[in-house]
């Protein structure tokens, strides 16, 4: 059965891309993964994969010409099969020139077009209707719907989270979201045949209704992945000044019960002092930059995670922000933070170390510029002066987000961090 | 600024126009001798004589009709009608001439009227005397129709109202004569017929309403604040002409709103403007658009039913989190 070739999302913010090459020619074999064609998106030159088998029927769009996201520009089939039907969707050279409208064209579903009335508006435009399925009609919001146009995406692979199943904004922008983890593959609007397995059927699962808090991550967490660019600085810190130091002062007051977490804290937030231009957050027109290190400090509760701030820790010393996080923390996990208690930091410190975990990402929590993501501490062997010593290691990885920090900004604010905690007397001076 | 309430307001309007231009006087029931029956006509009898403030008898049909003359002829009246519900004996008047005369002259009489006094809901004042009524007069063309919400809105609407050269219907409402705010003292303070004022700005939801419902929808929009929903609140000031474009524009950024008002569901304001927005945004919403109006049943005499006939802030969050997919 003949598939569409679609232009296909290759950058979070291309728009319409150019065939900078074909690799095949028409009449050519080609099989699924293998090269199709070169693309010139708005970042780089990207190489277009082949998601289905068969013969490269007809190219549609030639070198050097461009096309929107989701339009029509090569049909793959099998070597004698008819395929005026799925060429006839393509739009005319002169609508190429209204991408939204030719989008829309392009991304109604491969289907019989009797079971798909498409019914033209005032311009003379198709206009893409929602596709009924087999079990009735299909609800989606205008705004789905339009949204759902434009980026090419196919509504019947969509989950409705509206009432009685209306596909809503906010199920585009998690689909999108999903598109974007994977920009590398081109989407079509055929599912690939499933491959079926020595297992027949389906594995067998369970549905549990997601509690508040875990659709309200959900929701969060999507709005920083997707809109906001992050990149990644991860660096290796030797915690055995820091680790001594934290000894020394409980041995002092067994009471104060410092941790190295607190000590990171202190430290991330006099390195923000020093670095303003990473204590700062995107807001759309502006940068908005802070005058006081609050540092969110993400706490594992039953079902989910919150991040409790502490205000001004550049102003507080380790006791203060020892006692603070304790006091924040019960309260999280007995679920009575009040909201302004867990919200509007500048910055923020997860730290799965507790877990053995050597090294992770962690997601920034919009609209703050960063977060660490702090590993554990483990004895390791490295070379210093030439011999192999044994060393407390730590291994952090900072998320940027890019509109607001550059990777150079971002370097040196985390050189500092590891300077201080390589030398915590620098608390002091 | 000085802050004084929306009684003082309208009564720096009228005073301020008066003076600024002798074509203007003033006329209704207890106007003059009584200051007004809810005082917004305070001392203007004694500062500007019974020429200019004049008490009418319990007539309004018959001083209407007076003020549509007296506009023919070139003068500017202001007539107070003690509430808008004593304005339907006046309607064949402000329909069948006021709104009528420009047009049927062929552009030879212009009607330079202000038909003002309070409208909708009091304390207490049961079916008769709590009436919205600004669905009716913003039917007919060749009437303007202006609602303020707070005390610059009334002084600087009010004084644009008298300078108009066309028919104007200005309903202040009864429950928010002694609201205060800051109100500029500039003599030339005006605000211009038919734009609308965004009271609030925010991301998620848009909330249109006016007069009575602005208050009650900021209330709502601070509590929702709470909850993080970002509501965006547009007053649109005027009911005709209507700001479409500002509350269009709004849509298309929040994709969900709700519409607050006092009156009456039915053919009511809210449905032309939720018809508009359908019209024009359609494919900007997320949600279908939410009306939050007032029942559809005659105002009780009750407190308690009273109270439930007007929307409220829950009511209004309620609509917000419904439009939002909160619940």
């Amino acid at each position: 059965m003949a598939s569409k070739v679609i232009m296909p999302k290759l950058s979070p913010t291309m728009e319409e891309g150019q065939i900078a090459r074909w690799l095949k020619k028409e009449g050519d074999k080609v099989s699924m993964g293998e090269p199709l064609a070169e693309i010139d998106t708005d970042k780089a030159t990207m190489e277009m994969q082949a998601l289905s088998n068969g013969v490269l029927r007809k190219i549609l769009i030639n070198e050097g010409e461009s096309a929107p996201l989701g339009q029509l520009i090569a049909v793959i089939g099998e070597p004698d099969e008819d395929i005026s039907s799925v060429i006839s969707e393509a739009p005319k050279p002169e609508a190429a020139a209204k991408p939204t409208a030719a989008a829309a064209a392009a991304a109604a579903p491969a289907q019989p077009a009797s079971s798909q009335p498409a019914a033209p508006d005032a311009n003379g435009h198709a206009r893409q209707a929602p596709v009924p399925n087999e079990s009735g009609r299909m609800i989606v919001s205008p705004l789905a719907a339009r949204m759902a146009a434009e980026a090419g995406l196919d509504l019947r692979t969509l989950h409705g989270s509206g009432p009685g199943g209306r596909i809503i904004k906010r199920d585009i922008e998690a689909a999108l979201t999903e598109t974007k983890q994977v920009a590398t593959f081109p989407r079509v609007v055929e599912p690939l045949p499933f491959q079926p397995a020595v297992v027949a059927a389906a594995s067998p699962y369970r549905d549990e209704p997601a509690s508040e808090i875990r659709r309200t991550i959900a929701r969060r967490l999507v709005t920083s992945i997707g809109p906001v660019p992050h990149f990644f600085l991860t660096t290796e810190i030797e915690m055995d000044r820091a680790v001594e130091m934290r000894r020394g002062i409980n041995a002092l007051d067994p009471d104060l019960k410092i941790s190295i977490n607190d000590i990171i804290i202190k430290v991330v937030a006099n390195a923000l002092i020093q670095h303003p231009a990473v204590n700062a957050s995107f807001q759309d027109k502006f940068i908005r930059h802070y005058e006081h290190a609050d540092i969110g400090v993400a706490v594992a509760i039953e079902d989910g995670l919150i991040t409790p701030v502490v205000r001004s820790a550049d102003l507080k010393n380790l006791s203060q922000i020892a006692g603070e996080v304790r006091e924040l923390a019960e309260r999280a996990r007995s679920r009575r933070l009040k909201p302004e208690e867990y919200t509007g930091a500048t910055f923020s410190v997860s730290n799965l170390g507790m877990f053995g975990i050597d090294e992770f990402t962690a997601v920034i929590n919009p609209p703050e510029g960063g977060i660490l993501a702090i590993g554990a501490v483990t004895p390791k062997p490295v070379v210093r002066d030439n011999e192999i010593v044994i060393r407390q290691i730590m291994r952090v990885t900072m998320s940027c987000d890019h509109r607001v920090i550059d990777g150079a900004t971002g370097a040196k604010f985390l050189q500092t961090v590891k300077k201080i905690l390589e030398n915590p007397l620098y608390l002091v001076v | 600024m000085p802050t004084i309430t929306i009684r003082e307001a309208l009564n720096q309007a009228i005073r301020e126009e008066l003076a600024r231009d002798e074509r203007v006087f003033l006329m209704g029931e207890e106007v003059a001798a009584y200051d007004g029956a809810y005082k917004v006509t305070k001392g203007l009898l004694k500062e500007f004589g019974p020429k200019r403030v004049i008490d009418t008898p319990i007539t309004e049909l018959g001083f209407a009709g007076l003020g549509v003359g007296a506009a023919m002829v070139g003068l500017r009246p202001i007539v107070e009608f003690m509430t808008f519900n004593f304005s339907i004996l006046a309607t064949d008047q402000i329909i069948n001439s006021a709104a009528k005369m420009l047009y049927m002259s062929g552009g030879q009489f212009n009607i330079p009227i202000v038909f003002r006094g309070p409208g909708g809901s009091a304390f207490q004042v049961s079916s008769q005397h709590s009436q919205a009524l600004e669905s009716w007069y913003a039917y007919f063309p060749g009437l303007k129709v202006v609602m303020p919400s707070t005390p610059a809105d009334a002084k600087g609407l009010l004084k644009s109202s008298i300078r108009d050269d066309d028919p104007v219907i200005f309903i202040e409402q009864e429950r928010m004569y002694g609201n205060k705010g800051e109100v500029p003292d500039d003599p030339d303070f005006t605000i211009p017929l038919g734009v609308a004022d965004v009271k609030r700005e925010g991301t998620d939801v848009t909330i249109v309403a006016r007069s009575l419902m602005v208050p009650v929808a900021l209330k709502a929009a601070d509590k929702l604040q709470e909850q993080g929903v970002s509501c965006e609140v547009i007053d649109p000031r005027t009911i005709r002409p209507l700001d479409i474009d500002t509350i269009i524009q709004s849509v298309r950024k929040t994709n969900r709103v709700v519409l607050a008002e006092e009156s009456h569901p039915i053919c009511g304001v809210n449905a032309q403007i939720s018809a508009l927005i359908m019209e024009r945004a359609f494919d900007y919403l997320d949600a279908p658009v939410k009306r939050v109006s007032g029942e559809d049943v005659p105002m009780p005499y009750a407190k308690n039913l009273e109270n439930l006939a007007i929307p409220d802030v829950e009511r209004v969050v309620a609509a917000v989190r419904e439009v939002a997919y909160l619940d």
